[in-house]
């Protein structure tokens, strides 16, 4: 033990004589791990919620069986129950409280199914308070601050009936309140009526479904993704996807610094092996010392990535809300699962990026070998066989594009073109440089192009991290920018109306409604209706449109018959958004069958309308024929046409009239500003780790160059012996590493416009269910460019500084030392 | 929140549900001795009357209906069969409608074979139908298990029945027939578990003659046998020294039979009371000072020691026997667990009966 | 103690193989020191690696005391270099990250048989009192050297085996060096070995041995 002990603390000296390396071998590993780490909590969190969702909502994560009308009695509860079904009852209604609409949930924590997931918890002591009127009401610290009431408060509902006591309930999902079933029946004044009956793990024999219910309840079956899993899917994908790739960078950072680490101590680990170290214990000890470090970042990366994901949670939280009405916390919680796989991607990538290195260490010859290395040779091999590989990665690239479906196929595509590039970038500079040195005819350029083509093993790394990070940057601001632009003018075109008012129910809207006819600034009421059916087994939004100049002048249509509002009202035609075109393959002219109460209504499809935002596929119909084929619809939302200067008084009156809050009513700039709001915080988070990215990709470029300065210098000396300064030495360089950084940089713009290309054509397609028309924005990539470039000045400065200023018998020292 | 459990059934056996005690839980749960405030209080001299007495008894806390039995198949092999509905109080107060009605109710069933033994439990409230006790026609219920009154159904005899349940692994379903009135047990009913007034009501039907068919593991066996029925209602069964207790019923050959229990007190002090009935259904009380029960083998079950093979003198009787139960891992693993199984014996007379072990 | 008999050895290239030892016999005494000379490429290096067990023999015996070397695992004959063997080498071969008090200690202290006593009397006799705190590349070539000569004398080895250990020194520091490590050998009682192409400073050892055409002379 002392033995390795011994060992170890000869290997980790090195260390404190280089403290630089060390911390360039921390700081990659520590942003890998942050990045990455950061990230997956931001996706637990939000899984998490998911889950609590699902489990709240009774639903899809447990089988249940449903009525066909809202409820059913709970006579079929018992029967079931006396038949041997384990079932447990939920009563599910919405309450309303100052402003606030708010889902309540009865449940019979009795019967409740263990199994339910994430069930709401009681305290034992809790339990009777809970089912004893007045019983206790569940809500989540979210739902309490938003109602800005405190723990205990009795609230009214806005028909005046006293909700019972409030308690925090911490795991459930907010804007969801909880009670016992017996009171929400009383809450909800539907007495001996249940919504739906979960069904617990089996417990023997039971009757039949039909023998005891007849046909009132339908099973439906337990769903391993929810909904909301599935509509949010891909959003997480593309948060992945950037962690990956900033851990990829990170991993290059390690690499890097690992790879020198190694390099400079092989004359260390020869003398060991001399000294009587035997070889397993000294690769134990090199592996032990990896290991240590790595836990060490790890943990560091760990708090980092807290950090990080703390940092963003207010966006996504805010995107996702927007986006898919998934309702995340905004406190992050984290399992210690994270914190385990956090560490465990620190030590695995540490092991990674340092593979090489270690096997190289494990097969050390005690004896050194004499020959110097024929680098020339072994670099052409090097080039060729990455070269090799690009092209493979290219056909595999192109595989994903022809054959992929899904949106991961689009991701797989995406990284191999990454990949690709990556791996052809050494090749492409090899080529230019030697290009340079065929052209350069005197003595110090020939030198100069030579030495840089030597060079480029040990910075390519660091020049294949800049690439990417560069391209992936110009491809997301593409991107960003391209649908920032897009989705302005849409939103123009699509809220045409200049107030929308979403009455509490009909009977409110019907009041509206008259008072509005009789104010002349109102030029017209545009009643507006929404229905959700099935299409093809999934989700479908019916959207009912008035027949109104205000539409058929403004509503945005990407192609559509001609006339295609006459058409429409004859209520057997419809425009489908993109979304549901693409999914399902529709195109004008095709005829689908919508699922209706009254039986299948059949439509033509007449136009399709960009629908950027919706994650379920929607149609347009005639408002008319809306009202008909589902007479349920609720007619509370509708639009109004006023003049601009008429329409803050407008909203104070009807506010006051109708005791209305901003939930409820909201003019067009309010509504634009909002829906604004919500993109742009989508894709402030792929914005923010973008930067983090490039960053990280900065200091990979600084830790090659660095640990590139120290072996630079046998190379130098002979060059400053023969009479060159060592200003001009330093300057000669910084040309050189500006020059590679600008070679790399420039091929990262074409590059970073076929990602830009490949997110919106392909991804977004994929992840969201549209394209956006594309767009390349020169004056941002000049910035970039710049940004690189002086990311690149920075790193190259330090080394470069450090020569000028070297003492002139440090260079006498290693023109005499070094072979 | 680390403290809390969930709302589910497990938390409410350890809530409201695992006051229920029935004997099954006189684990010293402090529910089994609170005091009774609010409640009736158990008082000599009821008189007892039926089928209203087989009825629910909402003002006083706790009560059970409680069936073994003792059975053998065609060829010979031995089986017990356990069915038990507990119901709680969670306030004291009339029962109400619906699902305000401050009622809990629990059902228990197991059965029991040389090499095997399973058992299951299941819990709902009172007021919408889903577990409860009516009187005419008589049957209680949980879920779907059951004992029901059948045609000519003697309230005095509570015979004939017929007793089903049923879990994922075993089911059973039996047909209990009475030549013979039921018996109170105690004095005329009221059974005094301390001397500082806990007491509850207590009659039995020990002269069942069970037939029926058990099934474990989709393997039918029908059988045939002795049964006895317990019913028990009170406020406050136990004092809060007492921390569980060992109780036999048993059948003994002679065609008598004997109900004994052993209240264990945390001071080490035990009581022992009993009763004696005769052939013809006469119920004499036993409190003799030379009665003894002495435990003489233990097994390790569930990280316990349970004393399931005992010694049982009556002097007064000339009785003194040695028990040995048919599985001596006949654990309840319920949410409050238990040892529950049938057992013979041998000595001055033979027989068979149900024996119940709780606090260990 | 040493006692190397019929050892070959040959090297493969693309073309050609070359036998390098073609049946070596040496022995070297306890106490006594022996100086390996030949022309450069005669296997001086070679058979110093191979007494070493840096590398392996394709025939013959080399047997350190009771030990049979090619009866040894990797790991054994690393023990047998951390525990009887001191090696010095031409480059000096310190550790450049540790003080110059850890390079003597290390050794020793790996294998076990750190002796204070020992080390302080090396250390004085090496003249480096005043260098402990030193990193190597603070020393001179000589200073170094006897750096080296102290970690491989530290463990109390049998045999001393040094490589050229003069070679990047001048004259007068390799006279010094070596009259150093001549003196601690014969302190330590230990059997020297050392491999020069100077016949000069082999003329300074008990007995020289001439290596030509893989064979001692």
């Amino acid at each position: 033990m002392s033995r390795a002990v011994w060992t170890l603390a000869v290997l980790l000296s090195h260390w404190r004589r280089h403290p630089m390396q060390l911390a360039t071998l921390l700081i990659g590993l520590i942003s890998a791990t942050a990045l990455w780490s950061g990230v997956q909590a931001l996706n637990q969190q939000a899984r998490n919620s998911y889950d609590r969702a699902a489990a709240t909502f009774g639903g899809t994560r447990t089988a249940m069986l449903v009525g066909s009308a809202a409820t059913f009695p709970q006579k079929l509860f018992v029967d079931l129950r006396r038949a041997g079904w384990p079932v447990s009852p939920v009563l599910e209604g919405r309450i309303q409280i100052g402003g606030r609409s708010l889902r309540l949930l009865g449940i019979e924590p009795v019967t409740m199914p263990t199994q339910v997931g994430n069930a709401p918890t009681l305290g034992t002591a809790n339990l009777q308070a809970f089912v004893t009127p007045p019983g206790q009401m569940l809500v989540s610290a979210e739902t309490l601050a938003d109602l800005k009431l405190y723990e205990g408060a009795t609230p009214l509902a806005n028909d005046g009936t006293q909700l019972p006591p409030l308690r925090v309930q911490a795991q459930l999902v907010p804007g969801v309140m909880v009670v016992d079933i017996g009171i929400a029946q009383k809450l909800l004044n539907k007495p001996d009526q249940l919504s739906r009956l979960l069904i617990g793990k089996d417990r023997g024999p039971r009757a039949s479904l039909q023998s005891i219910a007849g046909d009132a309840l339908r099973y439906v079956e337990p769903d391993a993704a929810t909904d909301l899993e599935r509509l949010t899917d891909s959003f997480h994908l593309n948060l992945t996807a950037f962690g990956l790739l900033s851990f990829f960078v990170g991993l290059f950072i390690v690499n890097s610094s690992i790879g020198l680490a190694f390099e400079q101590r092989l004359p260390m680990l020869r003398t060991l092996r001399a000294c009587g170290v035997s070889a397993r214990m000294l690769n134990t000890v090199l592996v032990a010392e990896l290991v240590s470090l790595a836990l060490v970042a790890g943990l560091a990366g760990l708090v980092c990535g807290y950090f990080i994901a703390a940092a963003l949670l207010p966006d996504v939280a805010a995107s996702l809300r927007g986006l898919y009405g998934a309702q995340i916390p905004g406190q992050l919680s984290l399992k210690p699962a994270w914190w385990l796989a956090g560490v465990a991607i620190s030590v695995s990538g540490a092991l990674i990026a340092a593979c090489a290195s270690l096997v190289k260490a494990i097969r050390l010859p005690v004896l050194a070998s004499a020959q110097p290395q024929a680098w020339h040779q072994a670099q052409r091999r090097w080039l060729k066989f990455q070269s090799a590989a690009a092209l493979a990665v290219f056909i595999a690239a192109g595989c994903f594009l022809w054959l992929g479906d899904s949106l991961l196929a689009g991701f797989a595509m995406l990284a191999a073109l990454l990949l690709g590039a990556a791996l052809l970038l050494p090749a492409i500079l090899e080529r230019v440089l030697s290009l340079g040195e065929r052209g350069a005819t005197r003595p110090l350029p020939k030198w100069f192009f030579a030495d840089s083509r030597q060079q480029l093993s040990g910075l390519s790394l660091a020049l294949m991290a800049l690439l990417l990070a560069l391209a992936v940057n110009v491809g997301v601001g593409t991107m960003v920018e391209s649908f920032s632009r897009t989705f302005v003018t849409w939103l123009d075109g699509r809220l045409a109306a200049d107030v929308y008012v979403n009455a509490a129910n009909d009977r409110q809207a019907t009041e509206m409604k008259t008072w509005l006819r009789d104010r002349d600034e109102v030029q017209a009421v545009l009643p507006g209706g929404r229905a959700d059916t099935q299409f093809a087994g999934a989700p479908l939004e019916v959207l009912g449109l008035p027949d109104h100049t205000t539409y058929s002048d403004h509503w945005p249509l990407l192609e559509s018959i001609r006339n295609p509002w006459v058409r429409l009202r004859a209520g057997d035609a419809a425009l489908i958004s993109e979304q549901l075109s693409r999914r399902m393959n529709l195109s004008i002219g095709d005829r689908i069958e919508v699922s209706a109460p009254g039986g299948d209504w059949p439509v033509e499809i007449i136009g399709i309308y960009a629908d950027y935002g919706n994650p379920k596929s929607q149609i347009a119909v005639n408002y008319a024929a809306l009202t008909r084929r589902f007479p349920g619809t609720p007619q509370t939302r509708f639009g109004l046409r006023v003049a601009p200067e008429k329409i803050p008084p407008l909203l104070t009156a009807m506010k006051e009239q109708f005791s209305l809050d901003d939930r409820n009513l909201a003019d067009q700039a309010t509504m634009k500003a909002e829906s604004k709001r919500i993109f742009n915080r989508t894709f402030a988070v792929t914005a923010a780790l973008n930067t983090f990215t490039l960053g990280v990709a900065g200091i990979a470029l600084l830790t090659s160059l660095l640990t590139l300065a120290n072996s630079r210098l046998p190379q130098l000396a002979p060059l400053w012996s023969i009479g060159i300064t060592r200003q001009r030495l330093a300057l000669i360089e910084l040309a050189r590493t500006m020059s590679v950084a600008l070679i790399t940089a420039l091929l990262a713009l074409p590059l970073g416009l076929l990602v830009a290309w490949c997110l919106i054509a392909v991804v977004n397609v994929k992840a969201f269910g549209w394209r956006l028309p594309f767009h390349v924005f020169p004056l941002q990539l000049m910035q970039l460019l710049g940004v690189a470039l002086f990311a690149a000045l920075c790193a190259a400065l330090l080394p470069v500084i450090r020569l000028a200023r070297m003492h002139p018998a440090a260079l006498i020292r290693i023109f005499a030392n070094e072979r | 929140m680390s403290a809390s459990g969930k709302i589910s059934r497990r938390a409410f056996a350890g809530g409201a549900l695992a006051l229920l005690g029935g004997r099954a839980f006189a684990q010293g749960f402090a529910g089994l001795s609170e005091t009774a405030d609010g409640y009736a209080a158990v008082v000599p001299g009821k008189r007892f009357v039926f089928p209203a007495d087989h009825g629910p008894h909402p003002e006083f806390r706790i009560e059970w209906w409680y069936v073994t039995a003792n059975l053998k198949d065609a060829a010979g092999a031995a089986y017990g069969a356990q069915w038990t509905l507990f119901r709680q109080a969670t306030q004291p107060g009339p029962a109400l409608e619906g699902w305000a009605n401050r009622n809990a109710w629990m059902g228990h069933a197991a059965v029991t074979r040389a090499d095997t033994h399973r058992s299951t439990e299941t819990f709902a409230r009172g007021g919408v139908g889903q577990a409860g006790v009516e009187t005419a026609p008589f049957q209680a219920w949980i879920d779907n298990w059951r004992m029901r009154g059948l045609d000519a159904f003697d309230a005095d005899h509570v015979a004939p029945v017929e007793l089903t349940a049923s879990s994922t692994d075993f089911s059973y379903s039996l047909r209990l027939d009475a030549d013979r009135p039921l018996v109170l047990q105690g004095d005329a009913g009221f059974s005094r578990k301390s001397d500082r007034g806990q007491a509850s009501y207590y009659y039995s039907q020990p002269f069942f003659k069970a037939a029926g068919r058990i099934v474990i593991d989709d393997k039918p066996a029908d059988v045939t046998g002795l049964a006895w029925m317990d019913r028990e209602w009170s406020s406050q069964p136990l004092a809060s020294d007492q921390s569980g207790w060992d109780w036999f019923s048993l059948h003994l050959d002679t065609g008598e039979k004997l109900m004994l229990y052993r209240l264990r007190q945390k001071d080490g002090a035990n009581n022992l009371f009993g009763n004696f009935i005769t052939p013809d259904g006469r119920s004499v009380e036993i409190a003799a000072a030379d009665n003894s029960m002495t435990p003489t083998s233990f097994t390790d079950i569930a990280g316990r020691k349970v004393p399931t093979a005992w010694r049982v003198a009556i002097p007064a009787r000339g009785l003194n026997i040695e028990t040995v139960p048919l599985n001596p891992k006949s654990w309840m693993s319920t949410g409050f667990a238990y040892w529950e199984g049938p057992i013979s014996f041998t000595g001055s007379h033979r027989g068979v009966g149900y024996l119940e072990l709780t606090g260990y | 103690m040493l006692a190397v008999s019929n050892l070959t050895k040959s090297y493969r290239s693309a073309s050609e193989t070359v036998a390098v030892l073609r049946g070596v016999n040496l022995q070297v005494a306890a106490g006594e020191s022996v100086a390996l000379t030949g022309e450069s490429g005669s296997g001086k290096s070679t058979l110093l690696h191979l007494i070493a067990g840096l590398d392996s023999a394709d025939g013959g015996e080399i047997r350190l005391a009771d030990v049979v070397l090619s009866d040894l695992t990797d790991a054994g004959r690393a023990e047998l270099r951390r525990d009887r063997l001191g090696l010095v080498f031409q480059q000096f071969n310190l550790i450049p990250s540790l003080s110059v008090e850890d390079n003597l200690k290390f050794q020793s202290r790996i294998a076990g048989r750190h002796d204070a006593k020992w080390h302080d009397e090396l250390v004085e006799r090496l003249g480096l009192r005043h260098l402990l705190r030193r990193y190597p590349e603070q020393l001179s070539g000589g200073q170094q050297q006897r750096v080296a000569i102290g970690r491989a004398l530290a463990p109390r080895p049998l045999l001393l085996l040094a490589d050229e250990p003069t070679g990047n020194l001048d004259e007068e520091t390799a006279d010094e060096v070596l009259a150093l490590a001549r003196d601690l050998v014969t302190r330590s009682g230990c059997g020297f070995l050392m491999v020069t192409h100077s016949t000069r400073l082999a003329a300074t050892l008990d007995r020289q041995v001439h290596l030509h055409a893989g064979l001692i002379a």
